[in-house]
């Protein structure tokens, strides 16, 4: 290829091991996958078996029929991610995997939060939700159902904010993410 | 045509001459099509008999092996096998029968979810949902089995398709856009390497069952040679450096050489072929080879920095790799004399601690003894399988291995019974080799029922017993680290191996006599067709040196 030759060798000191460190930040795995069945089992059961623990999870089409999304959440405190990538890459039908930098990724998450609500706590619970930019989608007598979209961390504070007026049931999606700019994730 | 004659077709356009396997229910139309399918197929007495024989032929021969069972028990008797096949890298394909697809999910008669209970143990697995998409999974099936780091596959298939018409048209291609395997290696990553081994005072390399798999034995060879590099092998790569030679320290490990393990204490670079730092090998990880550096050669990138963590990772094939290193590094013109201190070094500790044992003063065999006796009886030149435990040990200590695909045995799963029907495997898939089988009297039996097979097919292994009427290294820990309170580890005389032998169909010998020992082995050989003989030897003997479990290299005892 019509590189120089080789002189100097090379001194071991200066040689740095590519470690398995843990990031101890949270990762979140973009994973394309083939669209067959068992590719959610296969990817479930790689986690369990190397003690890998999955905070989130949420699975998708894409637009592309034959593909679907799948998009994680692991703990890289917890976890080498670089392992936890290189046994993904080994399920056949696993084709691409990105892990998506924080700062170039936009993140979001659904959550549902139903919370008691009387006619006297009903007012300040609404300024909340207008707050968090939330939506109610139902209201009874003793209830209140209300919508939140953002980030983990905003979903979380929401609920920290409306747990004090009694929080019946939570459910939240699961993250899902998207790189910023225009290629693809 | 029916699925199933489609499936023998793409049997042979994969090469497959033979397959091990039992019918059932759920493969019935499949053993319709054997009949005049063209291809042989050896009747198995166990399920497990077969996979292993499947593992011995791939091992001996570098070809995917071929096992097939039915549905529900017969799957479910595949597992350790399959299992076996994945901890150590064996190329095998599974086939397997599975209920009509109206029954499945409803637990039907021999229903077992065989690609639920199989995921984790198998490299990827087929559930066959239409009859026509048979041929392509077959395909890709040996694809996957043999290509990048080699592994089971299975395909499952429901009986009602393996019966269906479809129309048959050769696969020519595989469509497995998530499977990439990297072969090549990157060319700066092995510069690198290059000029760190150059660099290196106190190199040692470390190969693994890798360079077996990848045929890459000459050009390790190649690259010891191209400086006078010590060499050591885990027990799954005996015989991927010729031993003995000048530069080969003995296996490493557990129960390896204290000149291998003492070199990868003080080693001030290790270069790693197609191993995996298994905790046999490393001891205590934390204080493994604490000065080195390493380099990781491994064509599965999962392996490399897994559980130490590489300078120099090279993703390939070790063929690529090895031959593309050994260019670059005598492009450098390293001075081999910088080794010579290194060299005195590891010669002290060849002297001071070959491997050796306390012979017996009468005509008692020790078991040290039966395989160095086996190793004159043969030559040196027999392809040995084993199973699991001391027996194993001994034979991978005392039998110097010239050549790969010629010491077979399961090392990552540690399977007991795997050595008589890998003989098997490995005779039917090398006829004119030379194939024995080392076995402890506890693993033996574990699938003596192939000796039928054996028999009926005339397939002339020599089975050797190393009879001490203990599960001989669980006695050997109880002893060491149990404070000699042996529980359960005592087999007695039974059985009557002679007459099992020849209640089976086959030569039954009882030696035990040393000093005849060798004769006795050459005549037992002799023999036309399979022979099995009971070996006495010392019944309480202990296998060393020993790195004891979660201990480092330096506190080897023995």
């Amino acid at each position: 290829m019509g590189e120089p030759g080789i002189k100097e060798p090379l001194s071991l000191e200066e040689l740095e091991a590519a470690t398995n460190l843990r990031t101890g930040r949270k990762h979140v795995l973009s994973i394309l996958v083939e669209n067959k069945s068992g590719v959610l089992t296969r990817i479930a059961g790689l986690f369990a078996r190397r003690g890998f623990n999955i905070e989130t999870l949420t699975v998708g089409p894409t637009e592309d029929q034959q593909i679907s999304r799948v998009t994680l959440t692991v703990d890289g405190a917890l976890h080498p991610i670089d392992q936890v990538t290189k046994q993904l890459h080994k399920l056949v039908n696993v084709l691409k995997i990105r892990d998506l930098e924080p700062a170039d990724t936009v993140a979001r998450e659904l959550a549902l939060f139903k919370v008691t609500a009387d006619g006297s706590q009903r007012g300040e619970l609404l300024q909340i939700a207008e707050i968090f930019r939330g939506k109610v989608v139902d209201v009874t007598k003793r209830a209140i159902i209300i919508e939140v979209t953002g980030t983990t961390d905003k979903i979380e504070a929401f609920e920290t904010m409306v747990r004090p007026f009694g929080l019946i049931e939570m459910m939240r999606t699961g993250e899902i993410a998207i790189s910023r700019g225009r290629s693809e994730t | 045509m029916r699925a199933v004659d489609a499936l023998m077709e793409c049997l042979k356009a994969e090469g497959v001459d033979v397959v091990f396997g039992l019918p059932g229910g759920a493969n019935l139309p499949t053993y319709d099509a054997f009949v005049n399918g063209g291809i042989r197929h050896i009747l198995v007495r166990h399920e497990a008999g077969g996979g292993h024989a499947a593992e011995g032929y791939a091992k001996a021969t570098g070809k995917v092996g071929v096992a097939f069972g039915t549905s529900g028990p017969g799957a479910t008797n595949l597992i350790t096998p399959m299992c076996d096949a994945m901890m150590d890298s064996v190329p095998v394909v599974f086939i397997t029968g599975q209920v009509r697809t109206d029954l499945l999910g409803t637990d039907g008669f021999q229903e077992a979810d065989t690609i639920g209970i199989t995921m984790p143990v198998v490299k990827h697995s087929f559930m066959i949902q239409h009859p026509q998409e048979l041929p392509r999974a077959i395909h890709e099936a040996f694809h996957l089995a043999r290509t990048g780091r080699p592994g089971p596959v299975v395909v499952d298939i429901p009986v009602d398709l393996s019966r269906a018409e479809i129309d048959y048209e050769p696969v020519s291609d595989v469509r497995l856009p998530g499977y990439q395997p990297r072969l090549e290696g990157n060319q700066k990553q092995i510069r690198q390497a290059a000029k760190a081994l150059a660099a290196a005072q106190r190199p040692v390399i470390y190969a693994g069952g890798g360079v077996v798999n990848a045929n890459a034995a000459p050009e390790l060879r190649d690259f010891a040679l191209a400086d006078r590099f010590p060499v050591t092998c885990t027990l799954m790569g005996l015989g991927a450096f010729p031993a003995p030679h000048p530069q080969w320290l003995g296996m490493l490990g557990m129960h390896g050489t204290r000149a291998a393990n003492y070199a990868m204490d003080e080693a001030d670079l290790i270069c790693a072929v197609g191993a995996r730092f298994d905790d046999r090998i490393t001891g205590k990880l934390s204080e493994f080879a604490p000065r080195a550096k390493f380099i990781h050669i491994d064509v599965d990138p999962a392996e490399i920095s897994k559980n130490v963590p590489a300078h120099i990772p090279i993703v390939g094939d070790a063929r690529h790799v090895l031959a593309k290193l050994v260019v670059e590094y005598r492009a450098i013109g390293a001075d081999p004399g910088r080794l010579e201190a290194w060299w005195s070094r590891i010669a002290g500790w060849r002297s001071k601690y070959p491997l050796g044992w306390e012979e017996s003063t009468d005509t008692e065999i020790k078991p040290q003894f039966m395989v160095r006796a086996l190793y004159e009886a043969t030559g040196g030149q027999a392809i040995v399988t084993s199973d699991v435990g001391q027996h194993q040990m001994w034979s991978a200590q005392y039998y110097d291995f010239p050549e790969p695909r010629r010491w077979i045995n399961s090392g990552g799963l540690g399977t007991m019974g795997f050595g008589l029907p890998a003989a098997m495997g490995a005779a039917v898939g090398c006829p004119d080799a030379l194939v024995c089988c080392i076995a402890g009297d506890g693993s033996v039996q574990m699938n003596a029922q192939e000796l039928a097979t054996c028999a009926q097919n005339k397939i002339p292994i020599k089975v050797f017993v190393m009879n001490n009427g203990y599960l001989g290294m669980v006695r050997q820990w109880q002893e060491l680290f149990w404070e000699g309170k042996y529980s359960q580890v005592d087999m007695g005389e039974f059985p009557d191996f002679v007459k099992l032998a020849e209640a089976y169909g086959v030569a039954g010998i009882r030696l035990t006599d040393k000093t005849t020992l060798v004769e006795d082995m050459r005549r037992a050989i002799a023999l036309e067709g399979p022979v099995f003989v009971d070996v006495r030897v010392t019944r309480e003997e202990n296998t060393y040196p020993m790195i004891p479990a979660g201990h480092a290299a330096r506190e080897m005892v023995g």
